[in-house]
Parts: C-alpha cells; structure tokens; sequence
C-alpha cells in the first residue's frame, strides 16, 4: 500500500517536472506519505497542487521575466534584483507598470496614458514626456514582480 | 482551406525580439562555428549579404556597414518557436509544425474572412512574441506556400495572402518560377524544362497521370495540389526519422585521439538522447571522419557497425563509435569533422527477441530514464558520460552568441528602472 501512495507521488511530480516552465510547487495536502499500511482518509480528495505559473503567468507564450536593476520605481515597490514577470499579450492601461524601449534603452517605468509620459516614481528620477517622432515602444505589461527576501539561490 | 505561417527571417527575428534597438536594422546569423551566413535581416538582404556566404569572406563587409552579428543560438531560437506555436494553436484546433520557422493551419470551418483572419494571426503573433511572420491560406499545402512566397514578395499584400478562386492562382501561378514550387528542386527542374514547363503555371496544366508515369507519385501529387485538391495530408504528429545523425565541423583541426574519441562520445550521446526521445531502439550505426577538402593529403573515411543487440542505451552505442573511430583514425593528419549516424532504427514496441540474447536489460532502461530525467531538469549535459570529457578545446566557435533569454535564469534580460 505504501509503495502505492509512493508512485502517486512521483507521478505526481513527473507532471510538475514535464511542465515546460520550472514551476515552485507548495503542498496543498501532505498528509498521504504518512500512512503506514492504512489506507489514507484523504485519498479520494487529493488535488493537484498550487502552481505559481499558473497564477503569475496568463498567457505562457507571451510571458517572460526579466532583472530588474536600479531603484527609480522603488516608492511603487519595485526594487533592485526583483524579478519582473513582463507579458505582452495584455492591452497597456494607464497607470499599468510597463517595460518601455525609448531611443535605444529599455527601461521600467509607470504609463500615463493621460498625459502621455512614462513615470519614474523615485522623485529623484525625471519622468519623461513621450514626443512625437520619437522611438517609443510599450514592450509588455509587468502584471506582477517577485522580492527573494534572502536574495535569491 | 490550409493556412501557412511563416516567420520573416526567423533567426534574426529572434535576436531581435529582446534587443528591440536592432529591428530595422541589418543583423545577420552566423552557422554552428561560425561558419556561413544563415540569416539576415531585411536591411541585411538590401545590403547584398547572399544567403550561406562564408563568414570570412565578408567579414570586412559587415564591419563596414555596422551589421550586427550573431552566431546561432538554437536554445533561444527553439523557445520562441514553440511560444509561436502555442499562439497559433489558439486560432486552429490543428497546427503542424513543418520547420522551425514554419508551421501549417488547419483552418476548416473558421467563419471569419480569411484576409482577416490572417491579419490578425500577423498581429497577434507580433504582439504577443515580436515575431514578424507571413501567412499564406489556400485550398491546398503548396497553394499554401505559393501564397506565402506572394504574402513576402508583394508588398501590397502587408503580408497576408488568400487564394480562394482559380483565377487567384493563376494569375499567380503565371508570374512564378517552377523551381519555387513546393517540392520541385533543381534537377527536377531541369527535366521539367525538357518538357518545356517553366512556371508553376506551365506544370499546372500538365497532365498528371503521364506526369506521373514519367516521374513519380509526388508530381502527380503537385500537379493536384496546384489545381486546389489537397493531396498532401495534415501531420500533427511528426513522424519518426528513419536516420538520427548528429555531427560538427571542429572549432580548430584534431590531430590526436583522444579529443576525437570525446568528440565523437559527445555526439553519440547526442544522437541516442533523440532516439528515445522518438522511443526506437538503434540496431546499426554510421561513424565517420575527415581531414578539409581544402588541405593537400585529403582523408576520408566512414564505417558501419551492428551493435550486438537492439538497444538505446547511451554506453552501448559511445562503446561502439569509439571502437569505430579508433579504426579509422590515422596518424598525422589534421581531422576537421566526426559525425555519427544511428542508420537502422526500430520502433521499441516492434522490437523482436533474439533467440540468442536477452537484449537491452531492465536496469539500463532504467538508468537511462534517470538519465533523461536529470537532464531535462538540470540542463542538457548536466549528468553525462565521462568518454565526453569535461572541458573540450574542440568544442564549437560562437564568438558572437546572444544569451538564452528565456530559458536560463542567468541570462534573463536586466532592465534598468
């Protein structure tokens, strides 16, 4: 019996492992490894577990994370070393945090669609006003960043 | 009607997508070893860059005109091609991906205009990945593509091109070479033009049936598919090569052994990974070696082996091609190439016993599960068998390789903020 709940185990992370993105998994339910002989109450109720992909990342095609570096949206919660999770298949919002390419740089800052700027929240960074003629792309939406409070492994 | 979606230089497309200061500029893809120009950009092309110029040839060229040089990156490149899919996927229940950079669309019974559609395939696919494609749509595959060859050639088309009437292909068909047709290669085209067939158009309007007795099956095949009847099936499911054959050019000429028996351990190792990828067992092996073409005292030579049972067992077959190149090594010369192919290949659930052996056993099928497993998580070449060797002074030249930005977390883009 127990070697049974052993294989539903591993069948259960080969399915995490097959995923195309490293997924970090926490335990919904962990009570089924426990059982020695008798045949685990919880067994008929086991879901799959959490996958933080599938809340981060809506649309796995579109999605793709980067560093960020420097603290010039740091008051909006963004610091150095966070990891950014950029997606482009959202339609830009004001006020959305966006990756925008201006004249060559990539560079993270808050959309004002209003009054046609991208924000540096740092007060001690100029926000700039977006003219006309110039080279400006939204390269994708940043719905959520990621703080490793250890820093990261 | 079948839909075709075709990346614009896909390679150099690729490059571009996370260095969004390079589009509209000319970039260009060197081969593995940094041999031959493979992709170029737009702006590339419109500089005179020919597709598979020598890299040292032109060198001066694109310093000249500030070309960005790539070598290939194919972890990158295989990551965007399959976010292309997956996009797809969610405009056809059928997508066949037919090449890295080109995949069909079954798209029966979609309501929408077509011309629409396509467009918004175009966008969707440039929104969400940055990859610039073409779509062609027609009755049949090699409409298909000749719709696509018409969505990049004609600038009016903004890159999509439906051909639904006869009169559509036609006209078409009238303006294009034979050799452009899907399937027709050049010494094809060579006998067409005794027949005096010059255009798709020309072969069109042949008979198929004589066509077929002079040539073959797949003319007969063209000639309908050309005439709207699709001939060539849908294949969701790629069949399984019948020859696995994985091999290099040397970064800097082997003169000794023991770098060739790593080598040619690395690529064996390589080879079987894909055999059971595509779960077939490997029964007879191709090894073979040689010195550059280009150098006086030209050597070259190859050898078959029959393994001593049916097996996709990593050791077996390195065992094999080192007995192999050992065999056909020679003193004093300067080797630039070692390849391996896996040349007899069987499906593993049709395998017959022999009366006389075992075969492969469970424990090693086990192993190399293990083996797998641990690569796919940790990274190709993670656990790998120590005939490989460790650092390897042969290895590949990719002096100008871009990170793999999406596939390790040590390369990830850093944006400034």
């Amino acid at each position: 019996m127990h070697i049974q709940y052993k294989n539903k185990l591993n069948t259960l992370f080969m399915k995490y492992r097959s995923m195309k993105y490293p997924s970090m998994t926490y335990p919904l339910y962990n009570q089924f490894i426990s059982a020695a002989g008798f045949e685990s109450p919880a067994d008929d109720y086991l879901e799959a577990r959490l996958s933080l992909d599938e809340l981060l990342i809506t649309h796995p095609a579109a999605t793709h994370m980067v560093w960020a570096s420097g603290n010039c949206q740091q008051p909006r919660g963004i610091f150095h070393k966070d990891l950014l999770i950029v997606n482009r298949a959202l339609e830009p919002r004001h006020g959305d945090m966006v990756v925008a390419h201006i004249d060559g740089q990539l560079t993270c800052k808050r959309l004002d669609i209003k009054n046609r700027r991208l924000i540096s929240s740092n007060p001690s960074y100029p926000s700039i006003d977006i003219r006309d003629g110039q080279d400006v792309s939204i390269e994708g939406v940043i719905p959520f960043s990621v703080r490793g409070h250890r820093g990261w492994p | 009607m079948i839909g075709i979606v075709d990346c614009n230089s896909c390679y150099a497309s690729c490059e571009q997508i996370f260095r969004p200061e390079l589009r509209n500029k000319p970039v260009v893809v060197l081969s593995n070893n940094d041999g031959f120009v493979i992709a170029r950009s737009k702006e590339a092309k419109a500089l005179g860059i020919g597709e598979l110029q020598a890299f040292f040839k032109i060198e001066g060229l694109l310093r000249k005109h500030k070309v960005t040089i790539f070598s290939s990156n194919y972890p990158l490149y295989g990551d965007i091609s399959n976010r292309v899919m997956t996009t797809l996927n969610t405009f056809s229940p059928s997508v066949e991906v037919y090449s890295i950079d080109e995949m069909f669309l079954d798209l029966t019974g979609i309501q929408e205009p077509m011309n629409s559609y396509g467009q918004r395939i175009k966008k969707t696919v440039w929104q969400h990945i940055r990859m610039p494609v073409c779509v062609g749509v027609a009755p049949s595959k090699t409409l298909a593509k000749l719709a696509n060859k018409a969505a990049k050639t004609y600038d009016h088309c903004e890159g999509v091109c439906v051909l639904e009437e006869p009169y559509q292909w036609q006209w078409l068909q009238k303006r294009m070479p034979v050799n452009k047709v899907w399937g027709i290669g050049s010494k094809l085209t060579k006998r067409l033009a005794g027949l005096n067939i010059h255009t798709a158009y020309d072969l069109s309007r042949a008979s198929p049936k004589a066509m077929r007795r002079h040539m073959s099956i797949n003319i007969e095949r063209t000639i309908e598919e050309l005439n709207g009847h699709p001939c060539i099936p849908f294949e969701e499911q790629p069949p399984a090569k019948k020859q696995i054959y994985c091999s290099r050019s040397f970064g800097e000429r082997i003169s000794t052994l023991a770098p060739l028996l790593q080598a040619i351990s690395t690529y064996a190792s390589r080879a079987t990974e894909k055999l059971r990828k595509q779960k077939c067992l490997v029964i007879s092996i191709h090894v073979f070696l040689h010195t550059s073409p280009h150098e006086s005292n030209y050597y070259s030579n190859a050898i078959a082996v029959k393994l001593p049972y049916p097996t996709d067992d990593t050791t077996v077959v390195i065992d094999a091609a080192r007995q192999a190149i050992t065999y056909l090594y020679r003193d004093g010369l300067r080797f630039q190439k070692v390849g391996i192919g896996l040349i007899e290949i069987k499906p593993k659930k049709q395998l017959q016993f022999d009366l006389f052996h075992a075969g492969q056993s469970k424990k090693r099928d086990q192993l190399m599960t293990v083996l797998d497993s641990i690569n796919s998580r940790y990274g190709k070449g993670a656990l790998h068998i120590a005939a490989s060797g460790g650092t390897k002074k042969w290895a590949m030249r990719q002096q100008y390789l871009s990170p793999a930005y999406t596939t390790r977390w040590t390369d990830l883009p850093v944006i400034h903020s």
